[in-house]
């Protein structure tokens, strides 16, 4: 039954992305069928956000883990792939220095930082875009998920993670460009990122890819690794104690789930033209978290559906009322927590890829007994 | 600096060739001396005055500087004063003089420089002991040589042990100037800088030249002594920065301590009610300068109880409307209490406008005392105190008020306490009423140091949470000594590493730290726990 | 209780010594035991005698403050992990049931197999023919056959479980442990609990926490009585009901 859905949201996602690529290169402009380089590059956006979404699923409904750093992963790919597009300006700066990018030359440097060399060759870079959100997530699990790190901890942790990177990239002399981050992109493997033939490529390569990762994340909660990560989400202990190492589950899974990431970030960067350090916002983790939830937690297609909806409300909310933007994502983060636990993915009449354990509804909740965790033992008076 | 020194330097020579010749015409009178039209001699005449002794000096000079000083044919010497003229002399009124019977005393540059001079010294003898000990520093940041006879005879009738201190120290700078001081002399005011040990000092020591070696090498060890001094007053001072830091962190945490570590709610929404606490400072300063303007100063009394209000009520409406429907759900707790947040800085968003608001600091809170080296701003010390005070009143609350012991019932053992009659839900809201007040608190204090935005409450919220999971969580101890450690840490890694990474590399340790201690400093052990 | 050296390669599980203590309150004080193969021992002993850190000291979860824990020859189970422990061979059933309730009863058995348990193995893993023939197997011996498709959050209290002893099972351990089996179940269940026990045991050592005395009647093994954290009295159920010092423990004070 679930593989139903996703054979649905696979036609959806690629035929819907052909179509909209069809309708930007083979209709004329005027046609109600056109699809402006606007709508094609809002779509560009929404899936490689997908990709996000989908990664943060994977750790969050899958394997418990509340990541509120993710979008730190996808930033990272995201400037892998902006510092390829860096060197490929070239010449073409404002500067003209055939080397170093253009903050460089303002900064006054006068070579390329050791870690900015290779960038220029593509494969490098898409090596990079894999390896630098890997790496960090597989550093940072095995010391998190070694030491027992659980639930809210974690969480905070991994805020504090994206925080940290967050003030790092300011920095000028990171040499990331700082605060300004990297633009004026000017081609990509060869093409211009200008041309709509371009970003139809990399808007049907983004779907292309988030079909990929949907179909990856899939076989992987489905082979027996994916049932023995969902038995640790329930019940870490109970896993130890039938002989796994809950810890290599779940690093392995988070070391994915960033790599996937990452590939949304280094698709995101030439289709929006810019990466600067406010991708590694904590406020941008927990809006994918709730894109998340509002989907279906751990329903794999449910994280895209959220994504795209709650993206679409973004769009149309910030053009129209931006007033009331916040207040709609602030309602929406409440509501969907108190009343659609399971999100959208949960109305439908279908089993979720992997259903939750059960939670209490609301009103169970309320009328029971349950009352704060409390730290047994918590001696404040002391 | 080193113009200032040359120019002094030649002062000093002129001095020495113009001192030689007066000494030998002894007991001239300085007052004929400044008749003459001569300018050497009227300069000579400022300086044999300067060191007279005589009271009337420092008027006949402050007259001669503002050019109020006439002399008459019969070298007669008057000051003209706001109701005609005295005799310079003897201070009598002089009704008989009039104007076109005098010549103002003329000066050149050099007499000026005299004057300077000899009002510098005059001011050793003011009867105001602030007056000795600023004119005295004066000297010492001068290094004038010539105040050398003027200090020690002021020295000679000192009374005041700090102003005498100056004064030595003031000397020692003119003794090292003095080209044929002894060198004994010049060791001895070596020493006596060393132990005034501050930058002044060590420059003053850094400027001598020339030096015979043994005069050398006590300046330099001086300069290594005042070097070192000057390490341990600049750490003291990132102690007392840390301190303050430290001091917000408690006291934007303290509440959370109660929420999060006390309750295990994961309150996404502290921050925001950190600055509701401080826009509740806004609206009561506001209020008190439309209606009660004189009320001003003590406005920050009346918004700390009104802010524990605000932030406690608004904190109870969360956990009855929101947080008890999500107990034992940690994570969902998270993101709706963070969408809360959203909506709360979008309110007073809409409210208050986007833009900083001005929140006044009344006067007691304004300034800073000096302690040896050290800068203490008052409205620092102001939130060290209040940070302290809130924590004590806080654990007395939880420990010897029936609320308090009622609270700890629930959260030790929540069944017992619903069998022993407690109304436990009452209680989850009033604990969380009570975290959350504490927050509103902390907005008043931040309100002083920080913006006034709704963006405010974010940037204290992970760090809260560090704090707190760093000390441990329920444990109030734990949580003070954390905040501390991290302000501290923090400061003292910004001279290293500067303020961001200093910011970036204590996020990093205490993620490490929280790796190998998942439950903080101070865990709390026992079979609860480990279930 | 002293236990010569000698002996200590005939024995399966050896504690000597072992001292818990959490912030002062001594959880285990000192506590000796040695479980002879193919043994099955009940435990019983008031609240807060020890039973559930005996447990937790034995599989690794809490070290010990002190004392030695030997499995089989030569194993010190104070050095290793929950989870190497679980791949020695000792497996544990929780006071609550604790099975995982999404997946199917067909699913809990299939990831309590014992079998290769790195993530690189299970995510290319596909069932074979002779582990579907273990899980039948399993299936048939806790009486869950009908039950394979279902989810294990659907199953009654008695059956979860049954589950669980089946997932112990599925791990094939030389030693189970296994607290407070029979709380919250019918006569009926108590009784086939006690018969799948004893067919348990007939291959492998087995320690009994328990409270039910009837039930550690019905099991007729030897008993060891806890208390504050170390051996209160040992031998038959009969005797142990008759030591003073147990009758005043349960009945005194």
């Amino acid at each position: 039954m679930s593989a139903r859905i996703t054979c649905i949201a696979l036609v959806l996602v690629l035929g819907g992305a052909l179509l909209l690529a069809l309708g930007n290169l083979a209709t004329a402009e005027q046609s109600a069928l056109h699809a402006s380089p606007y709508v094609i590059s809002l779509a560009g956006k929404y899936l490689c956000y997908a990709i996000l979404a989908l990664a943060v699923d994977l750790v969050w409904g899958f394997a418990g883990i509340l990541s509120l750093g993710h979008a730190a992963f996808f930033a990272l790919g995201g400037y892998a792939m902006g510092m390829y597009l860096m060197r490929e300006i070239g010449a073409r700066g404002v500067y003209g220095n055939p080397v170093l990018p253009d903050f460089m030359v303002f900064l006054n440097w006068k070579t390329l930082p050791w870690y900015w060399h290779g960038f220029n060759i593509p494969g490098f870079a898409l090596l990079m875009v894999v390896l630098v959100p890997g790496v960090l997530a597989l550093v940072f699990g095995y010391l998190a998920f070694r030491s027992r790190v659980t639930g809210v901890y974690l969480s905070i942790i991994t805020q504090a993670l994206t925080y940290a990177l967050l003030l790092a990239f300011f920095r000028n002399d990171m040499g990331f460009g700082g605060n300004n981050g990297m633009t004026d992109f000017k081609d990509m493997f060869g093409l211009p990122l200008q041309l709509d033939r371009t970003r139809d490529v990399l808007m049907l390569a983004s779907a292309v890819a988030l079909s990929l990762c949907l179909l990856l994340a899939r076989f992987v909660v489905h082979s027996r690794f994916g049932k023995v990560l969902i038995a640790v989400r329930d019940s870490e202990s109970r896993t130890r104690f039938l002989g796994y190492r809950p810890e290599n589950y779940k690093l392995v899974v988070f070391v994915l789930s960033a790599v996937m990431a990452g590939i949304g970030g280094a698709l995101y960067v030439p289709q929006v033209g810019i990466i600067n350090p406010s991708e590694f916002a904590p406020a941008n983790s927990i809006e994918a978290v709730i894109w998340v939830a509002v989907g279906g937690r751990g329903t794999l297609v449910g994280a895209v559906l959220g994504a795209v909806l709650v993206n679409l409300g973004k769009t149309y909310f910030t053009g129209a009322l931006p007033e009331l933007w916040l207040f709609a994502l602030g309602a929406l983060f409440v509501l969907v927590t108190l009343f659609l636990p399971r999100g959208i993915m949960g109305l439908l009449p279908v089993r979720a890829e992997m259903p939750l354990p059960r939670a209490p509804a609301p009103a169970q909740a309320a009328a029971s007994e349950a009352g704060p965790e409390g730290v047994a033992g918590a001696d404040f008076g002391r | 600096m080193s113009a200032l020194a040359r120019s002094l330097l030649l002062l000093v020579v002129i001095a020495l060739v113009a001192i030689a010749p007066t000494r030998s015409r002894a007991q001239t009178d300085p007052l004929s001396s400044l008749a003459s039209t001569n300018y050497d001699e009227i300069r000579r005449g400022v300086e044999a005055l300067a060191v007279s002794g005589d009271p009337r000096s420092a008027s006949i000079i402050a007259a001669l500087q503002d050019g109020r000083l006439f002399v008459r044919p019969d070298k007669a010497l008057f000051i003209k004063g706001d109701s005609g003229f005295v005799a310079a002399d003897t201070g009598v009124s002089a009704s008989d003089v009039t104007a076109d019977a005098l010549r103002p005393v003329r000066v050149n540059n050099a007499v000026r420089r005299a004057i300077d001079s000899a009002l510098g010294s005059l001011r050793l003898f003011s009867p105001e002991p602030a007056t000795r000990s600023i004119a005295a520093e004066a000297v010492f940041k001068a290094r004038d040589a010539s105040a050398v006879p003027a200090l020690d005879r002021a020295l000679a009738q000192e009374k005041d042990p700090a102003v005498a201190r100056v004064m030595r120290q003031a000397r020692a700078a003119a003794v090292l100037t003095t080209l044929d001081a002894r060198e004994a002399d010049r060791i001895a005011a070596i020493r006596i800088l060393r132990e005034r040990g501050d930058i002044d000092a060590r420059s003053m020591l850094a400027s001598l030249s020339g030096q015979p070696p043994a005069v050398a090498t006590a300046a330099a060890s001086a300069i290594a002594a005042i070097d070192r001094n000057l390490r341990l007053w600049e750490f003291a001072q990132d102690a007392y920065y840390g301190l303050s830091l430290g001091s917000v962190l408690l006291l934007a945490a303290i509440g959370l301590a109660i929420t999060f570590g006390v309750m295990g709610v994961i309150n996404m929404a502290h921050g925001e009610l950190v600055m509701l606490g401080a826009y509740t400072t806004y609206v009561v300063q506001e209020t008190i300068r439309g209606h009660w303007p004189g009320l001003f100063g003590a406005s920050l009394f009346i918004a700390v109880p009104l802010a524990f209000l605000v932030a406690g009520l608004a904190g109870m409406a969360i956990e009855r409307g929101l947080i008890r429907f999500l107990y034992g759900r940690p994570l969902e707790t998270l993101l709706a209490t963070f969408g809360l947040s959203l909506l709360l800085q979008q309110a007073v968003r809409s409210i208050f406008g986007a833009s900083n608001r001005q929140v006044g600091t009344p006067d007691w809170m304004s300034g800073a005392m000096q302690l040896g080296g050290l800068t203490l701003t008052y409205n620092r010390l102001t939130i060290i105190v209040f940070a302290l005070v809130v924590l004590f009143a806080l654990m007395a609350a939880l420990r010897y008020t029936p609320l308090g012991l009622r609270m700890r019932a629930v959260t030790q053992n929540r069944r017992m306490a619903a069998a022993m009659g407690i109304r436990t839900p009452w209680i989850d809201a009033l604990t969380f009423g009570l975290g959350s007040g504490v927050a509103g608190m902390a907005g008043v204090a931040l309100s002083q140091i920080d913006n006034v935005s709704p963006n405010l409450g974010q940037g204290y919220i992970i760090d809260s949470f560090m704090v707190v999971v760093f000390g441990g969580v329920g444990n109030l101890w734990g949580t003070a000594l954390g905040a501390l450690t991290l302000g501290v840490t923090n400061k003292f890694l910004e001279p290293i590493a500067g303020a961001v990474l200093g910011k970036i590399v204590v996020l990093c340790l205490l993620i490490l730290f929280i790796q190998r201690r998942p439950r903080g400093m101070f865990p709390l052990k026992g079979r609860a726990v480990e279930a | 209780m002293s236990h010569p050296i000698g002996a200590v390669s005939e024995t399966l599980l050896y504690l000597n010594g072992v001292t818990v203590s959490f912030d002062g309150f001594r959880a285990l004080n000192s506590l000796s035991l040695v479980l002879e193969p193919g043994e099955m021992r009940a435990i019983i002993g008031p609240n807060g005698a020890g039973k559930t850190t005996m447990m937790d000291v034995i599989t690794g979860k809490t070290r010990p403050d002190e004392g030695s824990v030997v499995f089989g020859a030569d194993t010190d189970l104070t050095k290793l992990d929950e989870p190497a422990i679980a791949a020695l061979g000792i497996g544990r059933k929780f006071q609550k049931p604790t099975v995982f309730e999404p997946h199917t009863v067909w699913d809990n058995l299939l990831l309590a197999l014992a079998g290769d348990r790195r993530p690189r193995f299970t995510l290319l893993a596909r069932e074979t023919p002779s582990e579907r023939r273990r899980i039948e197997e399993i299936l048939a011996t806790i009486r869950l056959t009908e039950q394979r498709h279902r989810r294990a959050g659907d199953l009654s209290h008695g059956q979860k479980q049954w589950l669980e002893i089946g997932m112990l099972l599925a791990q094939q351990p030389q030693l189970l442990l296994v607290d407070e089996p029979v709380a919250g179940m019918t006569d009926a269940e108590t009784a086939q609990t006690a018969e799948l026990l004893r067919e348990i045991n007939r291959t492998r050592g087995v320690v009994v926490v328990e409270h039910d005395m009837h039930f550690v009647r019905a099991l007729g093994v030897k008993v060891t009585v806890l208390h504050e954290g170390s051996v209160l009295s040992e031998g038959s159920i009969d005797h142990v009901s008759a030591d003073p010092k147990v009758v005043e423990v349960y009945l005194g004070r």
